[in-house]
């Protein structure tokens, strides 16, 4: 298990190398020069020059790159051009936001989701099943976005039983929370019914009952645990999804995360903000994945055995 | 010969897949709502121009009518510039609707040509194609398309071109596994036997037969393309005003929320119905082509 994990960390390495050198040499072709825009307006040829060569701007793009890269593994990533601050002080500030409502968000749906998609699955063709399918449906169909603003509309301005936005409290979590993890419920919940449906209909199933096993203990001990996997796998795609859902909820409520910031940053063109926003999103999406896989090899006997 | 085969084929009518798939799908009521749907989205889309003019009716700002609420006049009520939210939408669904479509075909034929190469050849390209697709997919989709434009700027050709790149290596391995699942058959070896050439094998003999997932994977795509046009056209990143992109619409119309509500409602609702029709088809689509399920 341990030289899973290792081999698996490894494998890190280049995906996140592989990423980051992507990002940057895709930012290299945003417009603009960074040292002119550092100094601002007033600067003078000779200054940027001076900058520029100060930097590094003059290097190849490669040199850059490997500047860059290993100055972030000592946890400086840039200059921001708009704030003119160190970039990873207020990447770092803002990543506890983020984290923190992705994580209410997904432990949430994942908790409503798979009771649900259970249920509906034992409960097949019933009035409940029908009806938490239709929720379902709609929900993996609704734009991020969309859900937020009604949200606001029906709970804030009307009712005004939440903030409109801001990160203060408790009670401020509760509408980002539910319109990022709505759309994750409703698919989690989806491959769990679909997935306990193939499950139940196993010899193995029938086998316990005829041995006098409880339904209940069927469908939860038997049942469910072999249907994990597909469930485990969405949950881990899902994930994904809260960090790019997590730019439109934060727009929307005015969350001081990562994915408003990054957003903030496209527009006001600021080329080191994005990229260290970029690179630190995707490196915690690898190691979401990462996890994922762990818990493959945690619950499914066959996968550790494939690598003990 | 030639009449005993055509007595043959009197006696055991060959029933051609796209029909076999049509008679299944035909039974199954939510796709087919799905699918009625879509085609008449298409064809108000394709009418727009017809329906409503778009400098006069679309772009024109009219001070004097401007955040009216639903009524006969304007069904849809009109936004703060005095515009028709009806005319918008309708001409928006052309926007979004192409935008979409364009994406996913172009995403289609890169990743599909990669990973129709990749599975057919196998081996040191396979492992690279491959090994770079994953590269792309441990970043999220959403984030990846943002960056793109980053770089390039706003504007539509480079919504659609980020939208493409940024799936890419999604339909790469969905075309990928589907051709191994077909590359060992006999008849691929038989083909290879008789000389047929590797881009012959590969476009009419081995895509065809596992086109199947690769349609039901496109359908959904586009469903989640259309999320994604609007969601980088909400942030400000996708088609730029006065443009009547649905996603755009939901974001000018964000402003006035507490008042003109229907200005969010509207466009929101036609991005979800869409993208609901779509699903709806694709899993239809899904339950018609599974083998396992016939």
């Amino acid at each position: 298990m341990i030289k899973f994990i290792i081999r698996r960390l490894l494998s890190l390495i280049p995906v996140i190398l592989g990423v980051t050198f992507f990002v940057f040499m895709v930012m290299q072709l945003a417009p603009g020069d960074a040292a002119k825009l550092l100094l601002g307006e007033g600067a003078t040829q000779e200054q940027v020059e001076e900058l520029r060569e100060e930097m590094g701007l003059n290097d190849p793009v490669i040199v850059q790159y490997v500047r860059y890269m290993v100055n972030f593994c000592k946890g400086d990533l840039g200059t921001s051009y708009a704030t003119k601050r160190p970039v990873a002080d207020e990447v770092f500030s803002r990543f506890p936001y983020t984290f923190n409502l992705s994580i209410v968000a997904g432990i949430v749906s994942i908790l409503l989701a798979i009771p649900l998609g259970i249920l509906a699955a034992v409960k097949q063709n019933t009035f409940f099943d029908n009806i938490s399918m239709v929720i379902s449906l709609v929900g993996v169909s609704m734009p991020i976005f969309w859900l937020a603003l009604l949200l606001v509309l029906a709970f804030s301005l009307n009712l005004g039983w939440f903030p409109v936005q801001g990160a203060d409290g408790w009670k401020s979590y509760v509408l980002p929370a539910i319109s990022l993890g709505f759309m994750n419920m409703a698919s989690i919940a989806r491959t769990t019914r679909s997935s306990m449906l193939e499950t139940v209909r196993q010899d193995y199933i029938r086998t316990a009952r005829a041995k006098g096993v409880p339904k209940r203990d069927a469908i939860v001990k038997h049942a469910f645990e072999n249907a994990l996997i597909p469930t485990i796998t969405v949950c881990g795609i899902q994930l994904g999804q809260l960090l790019g859902g997590s730019v439109l909820t934060e727009t929307v409520f005015a969350w001081p995360g990562i994915g408003r910031l990054m957003v903030q940053s496209i527009s006001s063109r600021d080329v080191p903000m994005v990229l260290g926003c970029m690179v630190v999103m995707t490196v915690c999406f690898s190691v979401v994945n990462l996890l994922v896989d762990l818990l493959y090899a945690f619950v499914d006997p066959r996968i550790k055995a494939m690598y003990s | 010969m030639g009449n005993t085969s055509s007595d043959l084929s009197k006696k055991y009518k060959k029933v051609s897949p796209v029909r076999e798939v049509m008679s299944l799908l035909v039974r199954n009521k939510a796709a087919m709502a799905g699918l009625i749907f879509l085609i008449l989205l298409v064809g108000v889309s394709l009418s727009a121009d017809l329906l409503f003019d778009y400098e006069s009716q679309v772009v024109e700002q009219n001070i004097s009518e401007r955040l009216q609420w639903p009524s006969a006049e304007h069904l849809f009520g009109t936004d703060e510039y005095g515009r028709d939210l009806l005319a918008r939408v309708v001409h928006g669904s052309r926007l979004s609707l192409s935008v979409s479509f364009v994406s996913v075909l172009a995403s289609l034929i890169i990743g599909g040509i990669l990973g129709a190469v990749s599975g057919y050849y196998g081996g040191l390209l396979d492992e690279i194609i491959m090994r770079i697709t994953d590269i792309f997919l441990a970043i999220p989709m959403t984030l990846l398309a943002m960056v793109i434009v980053a770089a390039l700027g706003a504007s539509t050709t480079n919504l659609i071109i980020s939208l493409s790149l940024s799936a890419v290596p999604t339909f790469a391995r969905i075309v990928r596994s589907s051709v191994l699942t077909v590359r060992e058959v006999e008849y691929i070896e038989a083909a290879g036997a008789i000389g047929a050439k590797d881009g012959t094998i590969i476009f009419s003999h081995i895509l065809p037969n596992c086109i199947g997932p690769i349609i039901v994977q496109t359908t959904l795509r586009v469903a989640a393309m259309i999320s994604n046009t609007a969601g980088l056209s909400f942030l400000g990143l996708g088609v730029q005003a006065p443009a009547p992109e649905w996603g755009a619409l939901l974001s000018a119309g964000r402003n006035y929320i507490r008042d003109y509500s229907y200005l969010t409602f509207i466009p929101g609702l036609a991005i979800m119905l869409t993208i609901l029709a779509l699903n709806l088809l694709g899993d239809g689509l899904r339950d018609a082509l599974d083998p396992r399920l016939k």
